[in-house]
């Protein structure tokens, strides 16, 4: 398992643009994809469950990437996060 | 009756009322046998298929009406049709419970729903009514009931409805809805959004306009001031009936002039240029054909939250404005203007008694020059993507001016080291807004690339009158003599040393004033998107030579109410001779 710390940019949080960006990259991956922040444990392949995380702009959160694919996988996201999700 | 909202998208509208009936969607819970669960869940994914279908439709008329990025909006609903925790869930639900899928549909989208409502950034949680009209769409197929908007009338209608599901607006038709009108809403929801770029007037936010009409009952709807008036006295229709055809006739007058050059009669040619504070509104002063932004406020940047922005969400949007208006057309990057009246929970600002003369815009900046040199990094970055310009506000000394070039080349220095591409000859002025400098023009003038005038600290530092002071506003006067002679004094020094001047304060988009500082010499009116196509009008019916006339002529008067009147006066008659 990969983990990696991340800080969302996005000026208005991980909303339903940027959020639909992560969940359909994150959706090409075989690999189990998390997104932990605070208290909350949230798949990171449901759009729902990410919006309703209610990730705001300098949220820091942790990446976590589990599988066959996992290095692939944690590198295209966390580029996807530097790129600003498309934003 | 008249209702007051939220003005979600200007302009006016009458007609009569077509009410979407939006009746709760009832749904019984049925306990299932085992052997009906298998064909539960096939009915469930032919549904969501379906609804997939639907909704990718939308996406494409979205696009063509709205443009890619709203049509986004329907990418995370169709994502969400194929979530695995949300249809996952219902498919867990109908197995585990066997229970009938809408019962278990609506189980799953509540539970959903109250995690939404518990967001506390408006933006996110208001994205529940994407789930609402997901949730909504699926529930229609399962039953059974048409999804058909009221729309195919012959005759156009206001349409009043409790609320406006993003896909509802998406496939509104603007021959046929003149105008809406909701009880529920907000400025940011999706519905606004739309309506906006569509162009169609709304009122959000009624609370209980619903309950209240019937259809074909006659409303007005003013999206400017966010009212709505149903069976209005006659007179009151005629008063709104000629306020709309006066500003269809305007727009259809003024539309004719988007993409024109802003030249005056005598072949001069000057630059309209927009005020704008974030990338929606780059949007709106492209759409009422601005040359170019001559004020991009950053401050947005840095409102309403409790980290600073960093290098890459700034460069992000620059970056993004910059693409937008191209190689050519000018956009002038303000730095931080915040201090004083606007404070940032971002930033411990200690509260002052004279906020106006205090610790603000670039004094802050040069005291923080960790934040500064951020936001100069990221606009030195985003001026490789377009015709970028980068202004400092509230300079009042060289030593400011110097100081502030000096962080900025400490910025190229580094993008150099760090192979990272900027326009190392990207313009970089000054806003003019304290006397002392307007005094001082020349010897800015030898250090600066361009001067904008901010008239509205300018005129209220000038004449000691804070200008939300009700008994002092009547000393806010734009067209003061000491005012005017003060803007003359910059932009002659400007030019002497070849430099070009704007103006970025509410005067320039003002009607009266135009002419006078069209005379006055200025090359770059900066003003809010909407007043722009009729300074346009205005330019091009006005001559240089004979607005200098006025001009020379007005600046040897002693008051303010002699230039007013004198200008309105001599204009009329040169636009009319």
């Amino acid at each position: 398992m990969i983990a990696r710390q991340v800080v969302i940019n996005n000026r208005s949080g991980l909303h339903a643009r940027p959020a639909a960006v992560f969940v359909q990259n994150a959706g090409k991956f075989k690999s189990a994809i998390t997104i932990k922040h605070q208290e909350k444990t949230i798949n990171g392949k449901s759009i729902l469950s990410v919006l309703a995380g209610g990730l705001s702009c300098g949220a820091a959160i942790e990446l976590l990437v589990d599988g066959e694919d996992e290095q692939a996988a944690a590198d295209a996201l966390m580029q996807l996060f530097a790129a600003g999700l498309g934003e | 009756m008249e209702y007051r909202g939220i003005a979600a998208a200007p302009g006016y509208a009458l007609g009569k009322v077509s009410l979407l009936q939006q009746r709760e969607i009832a749904v019984t819970k049925r306990s299932l046998s085992p052997w009906e669960i298998p064909a539960e869940m096939t009915r469930l994914e032919t549904e969501a298929a379906q609804a997939i279908g639907e909704i990718t439709a939308i996406r494409e008329v979205a696009r063509q009406k709205l443009g890619d990025e709203e049509a986004e909006i329907f990418t995370a609903q169709i994502l969400a049709l194929e979530d695995p925790e949300y249809i996952g869930g219902i498919a867990e639900k109908i197995r585990q419970e066997a229970i009938n899928a809408e019962a278990a549909v609506q189980a799953v989208t509540e539970q959903f729903l109250a995690l939404f409502a518990e967001i506390d950034n408006e933006y996110i949680r208001e994205r529940g009514a994407d789930l609402r009209d997901v949730s909504q769409r699926l529930l229609r197929r399962l039953l059974g009931i048409s999804t058909e908007l009221p729309a195919d009338k012959t005759e156009t209608v206001i349409l009043v409805a409790h609320d406006l599901a993003p896909s509802d607006t998406a496939q509104l038709d603007r021959d046929k809805v003149a105008g809406f009108a909701t009880d529920v809403g907000g400025r940011t929801s999706h519905s606004a959004i739309m309506a906006r770029s569509m162009g169609i007037p709304a009122v959000v936010g009624l609370e209980n306009v619903v309950a209240a009409v019937k259809p074909g009952d006659f409303a007005i709807i003013d999206g400017d001031i966010g009212l709505v008036l149903i069976n209005p006295p006659e007179d009151l229709i005629r008063h709104y009936q000629a306020k709309k055809m006066q500003a269809d006739a305007r727009r259809q007058e003024y539309e004719k002039l988007i993409g024109v050059p802003s030249v005056t009669q005598d072949g001069c040619r000057v630059e309209l240029v927009a005020n704008i504070g974030n990338v929606e509104d780059a949007k709106v002063a492209l759409a009422n054909g601005a040359e170019g932004v001559g004020l991009f406020r950053t401050e947005f940047l840095y409102m309403g939250r409790n980290e600073l922005p960093n290098e890459e969400e700034q460069f992000a949007v620059y970056k993004k404005v910059a693409l937008l208006f191209g190689r050519e057309r000018p956009v002038v990057i303000r730095s931080l203007d915040i201090g004083g009246d606007k404070e940032l929970p971002c930033l411990a600002m200690a509260r002052e008694l004279n906020p106006f003369l205090g610790h603000r815009a670039i004094r802050l900046c040069l005291d923080q020059t960790a934040l500064f040199k951020t936001q100069l990094r990221a606009i030195l970055r985003a001026s490789a993507y377009g015709n970028i310009k980068l202004m400092y506000p509230m300079i009042a000394t060289l030593e400011e001016l110097r100081d502030a070039n000096r962080l900025l080349e400490e910025g190229r220095r580094e993008l150099r080291r760090e192979n990272i591409a900027f326009n190392p000859a990207m313009e970089v002025g000054i806003m003019v807004e304290i006397p002392a400098v307007a005094v001082m023009a020349d010897q800015f003038a030898r250090e600066v690339d361009f001067f904008s005038i901010g008239t509205n600290d300018l005129i209220q530092y000038t004449m000691a009158a804070d200008r939300m002071n009700e008994k002092v506003a009547y000393l806010y006067q734009p067209f003061n003599p000491a005012v005017l002679r003060l803007i003359q004094g910059v932009i002659t020094a400007g030019h002497r040393a070849g430099k070009w001047v704007g103006m970025c304060g509410e005067m320039a988009g003002e009607a009266a004033a135009v002419p006078l500082l069209l005379g006055m010499g200025l090359d770059e009116f900066s003003m809010s998107a909407g007043a722009i196509l009729q300074a346009r009008a205005m330019i091009r019916r006005l001559n240089r030579k004979e607005a200098g006339c006025i001009a020379t002529a007005a600046l040897e008067m002693a008051s303010a109410a002699e230039i007013k009147q004198y200008v309105e006066q001599e204009v009329c008659l040169n636009i009319e001779s």
